[in-house]
C-alpha cells in the first residue's frame, strides 16, 4: 500500500490560515489503513484545527468527512457538490488524491495534509516499511524476492558494497544491508552462483527519470463514443 | 600492456608496487596538495586521488590529477558512482584521458548521508561494478554504455576496490572475481588493520587463482593519533580495527612512531603474503609521513621500469 504520514500541525493550520470554509477530506483506502489519512485522521485534524482557529479568533468552519478513493473520478462525482461548498479542502489522501481532485474539478482548491513517504507495508503496529520504488522494471525474480533498488542506499544491481558489515548497511546499525539479505537468501535457495552474473546497467527510463509515467491498456480502455 | 602507465609497468614486471594517496582540498588552491605529491615522488609509483571522498565537496580528482601530470607525476583518479551519471563519468574519463591521466580506479563511494551535502539527491545510476565493465567496453570495445561507437579509443589502466573487511566474508572472494571478470586489472584493498582476517582472504584468493589474474595491492593507513584509530573504528564505514591494535596504540608512550611501526610491520607482512602485488598507502592528513613509510618497509629505491 501507499504510505503517508500527516504534515506537522503548525504547517497545516499556516497553510489554511486564509480560508474560512475548510474541509477534511479523508481518503479510505491506503492511508486509512496506515492511520495517516482516514476518517478517523480527518476528524482529528478538523477538530486541531477548528480548536486553533477559535483561540486565534479565526472565523470559519472546520468539517471532515472521507470518500473512499480521491484517486478515482467515480468516488469524487458522488460528493463533487459538497466539496465545490468549501473554500479550501486539505486532503489527507497521498500526492495522488489533490491532483486527482483538481484534474477532475479544476474549481477546487485543495491543499496536500500528508507526505506521501512510500510504498510498503506495515512491519508491525505503527511501523511500516519500504519495500518497491515501483521502478518500473521489477528485478525480484533475481534477487530473491527482496528488492535492492528499494532496499539498498545505493540501488546497486551487483552488491553487496564494502560498505556492508555484519549484516547492517553503512547508513547504520538499524539498516539491514539488502544485499545481505539476497545473498543469504539465494544461499538458502541454492542460488549463490547467481550472484556470479554481472548485471547489466539498469535501464531507468521505465522508472521516474524517463518522465511521468502512464500506462495504456488498449484491450481494457472504454470506448464512450467521445 | 594496457596503457603503459608507470603502475601497470612495475606491477606487470613483478616488482613490490607502491602507491600513495591525496586528499583533494575544500579550496582550489592546490599549492598543498602538490607539495605532497612533489614530496613522496621518488617513493611512490602513483597517486590516488579521491573523488569527493565521505562524499565531502573538494576539488575534482580529474582538476587534480591533470595538475599531477603537468608535474610529471602519475595519478590513478578514483571514480565514485554517487555522483554522476553514465553520461558524466564516461565523458570526464574521456576528458581525464585528454589531460593524460592513465590509471583509473573504480568505487562506490561513500553515501552522501556521510557528507556535507547531505540532503542532495544520490545518483547511483550505475555501480562500480558496471562502471568497471564500462569503462572495459569503452576502452577495449569502443563502446559507449549505450551501445554507440566511440570515436578514436582511450587507453587506462583500470582498478577497482575490495574490502576483505566487510560481509558476509565468504562473498567477498566471490565479489573479487566478479571484478575481475568485469575487467579490473589491479585491486586496492580497504586499510588492512586485521591482518589475520586478510590472510585469509589471501588464502581464499590463491584457492582461485584469482592473485594470477588481478595484481592485488594491500591498503595500509598509519594511524596518527588514539582518536584517529578509534574514530576509522567508529566513524568509518568499511573499516574495522580489532581492540588489540587500539590497546597497543594506547599503551605506547610515542603514539606516533607505535602508528608507523604498525603501518610498516603491515606491510612487512603483506610482502610475505603470496599473492599481494603492492601496497596502497593511504596517509591521509598525514602525507608527509610516505617516504618515511617506504624507506623504514625497505621499499626503497624504487624500481626504475
Amino acid at each position: 500500500m501507499i504510505i503517508a504520514e500527516r504534515k506537522p500541525l503548525e504547517k497545516i493550520l499556516d497553510m489554511v490560515a486564509p480560508f474560512k470554509r475548510i474541509c477534511v477530506l479523508g481518503c479510505g483506502t491506503c492511508v486509512t489503513v496506515c492511520m495517516a489519512g482516514g476518517q478517523k485522521e480527518a476528524e482529528e485534524l478538523a477538530a486541531l484545527i477548528s480548536i486553533h482557529r477559535k483561540k486565534e479568533n479565526q472565523e470559519g468552519t472546520v468539517e471532515a468527512f472521507t470518500i473512499e478513493r480521491q484517486c478515482e473520478y467515480e468516488y469524487i462525482d458522488q460528493v463533487v457538490e459538497r466539496l465545490k461548498g468549501y473554500d479550501v479542502i486539505v486532503s489527507l489522501a497521498c500526492g495522488v488524491g489533490p491532483q486527482t481532485l483538481v484534474e477532475h474539478v479544476p474549481e477546487l482548491r485543495v491543499l496536500p495534509g500528508v507526505n506521501t513517504t512510500s510504498m510498503g507495508y506495515p512491519k508491525e503496529q505503527g511501523v511500516w516499511v519500504e519495500r518497491c520504488l515501483g521502478c518500473g522494471d521489477c528485478v525480484l525474480h533475481l534477487t530473491g524476492g527482496i528488492c535492492p533498488i528499494t532496499r539498498c542506499a545505493k540501488s546497486i544491481l551487483n552488491g553487496p558494497c564494502g560498505g556492508s558489515a555484519e549484516g547492517k548497511c553503512e547508513l547504520g546499525k538499524d539498516v539491514d544491508c539488502a544485499w545481505h539479505l539476497i545473498h543469504d537468501r539465494l544461499a538458502s535457495l541454492g542460488r549463490l552462483g547467481d550472484l556470479a552474473v554481472i548485471q547489466p546497467p539498469k535501464d531507468w527510463s521505465t522508472s521516474h527519470h524517463g518522465g511521468v509515467r502512464t500506462t495504456v491498456r488498449e484491450d481494457v480502455k472504454v470506448d464512450r463514443g467521445e | 600492456m594496457i596503457a603503459g602507465s608507470k603502475l601497470e609497468r612495475v606491477l606487470n614486471s613483478g616488482h613490490f608496487a607502491v602507491t600513495g594517496e591525496l586528499g583533494p582540498p575544500k579550496g582550489a588552491d592546490l599549492e598543498q596538495l602538490k607539495h605532497h605529491a612533489y614530496a613522496m615522488r621518488n617513493h611512490v609509483e602513483a597517486y590516488n586521488i579521491t573523488d569527493n571522498q565521505t562524499a565531502i565537496v573538494r576539488t575534482s580528482s580529474i582538476a587534480c590529477g591533470a595538475v599531477l601530470v603537468q608535474m610529471g607525476l602519475e595519478p590513478t583518479i578514483q571514480i565514485v558512482v554517487r555522483d554522476r551519471n553514465r553520461i558524466a563519468i564516461q565523458s570526464d574519463v574521456l576528458g581525464a584521458v585528454a589531460l593524460g591521466i592513465k590509471n583509473i580506479l573504480c568505487l562506490s563511494g561513500d553515501h552522501q548521508k556521510f557528507g556535507n551535502e547531505p540532503q542532495c539527491k544520490g545518483v547511483y545510476d550505475i555501480d562500480s561494478m558496471q562502471l568497471i565493465k564500462m569503462l572495459k567496453d569503452l576502452r577495449d570495445e569502443g563502446v559507449f554504455c549505450g551501445g554507440e561507437k566511440l570515436e578514436g579509443e582511450v587507453k587506462y589502466y583500470l582498478g577497482a576496490v575490495e574490502n576483505p573487511f566487510a560481509d558476509p566474508f565468504e562473498y567477498r572472494v566471490d565479489r573479487l572475481e566478479k571484478k575481475i571478470n568485469a575487467g579490473a586489472s589491479f585491486i586496492q584493498t580497504q586499510c588492512i588493520f586485521d591482518i589475520e582476517r586478510f590472510k585469509k582472504w589471501m588464502e581464499l584468493v590463491r584457492e582461485r587463482g584469482l592473485h594470477k589474474k588481478v595484481k592485488i595491492m594491500g591498503g595500509v593507513t598509519p594511524i596518527k593519533s588514539l582518536g584517529a584509530a578509534k574514530y576509522m573504528k567508529n566513524c568509518v564505514s568499511g573499516i574495522t580495527i580489532p581492540d588489540e591494535l587500539i590497546d597497543r596504540l594506547q599503551g605506547a608512550a610515542n603514539k606516533k612512531e607505535e602508528g608507523l611501526k604498525i603501518a610498516i610491520e603491515t606491510i612487512q607482512q603483506l610482502k610475505e603474503i603470496e599473492g599481494v602485488a603492492g601496497v596502497h598507502i593511504m596517509a591521509i592528513a598525514w602525507e608527509e609521513v610516505v617516504p618515511e613509510i617506504v624507506e623504514r618497509a625497505g621499499l626503497y629505491p624504487r624500481p626504475q621500469v
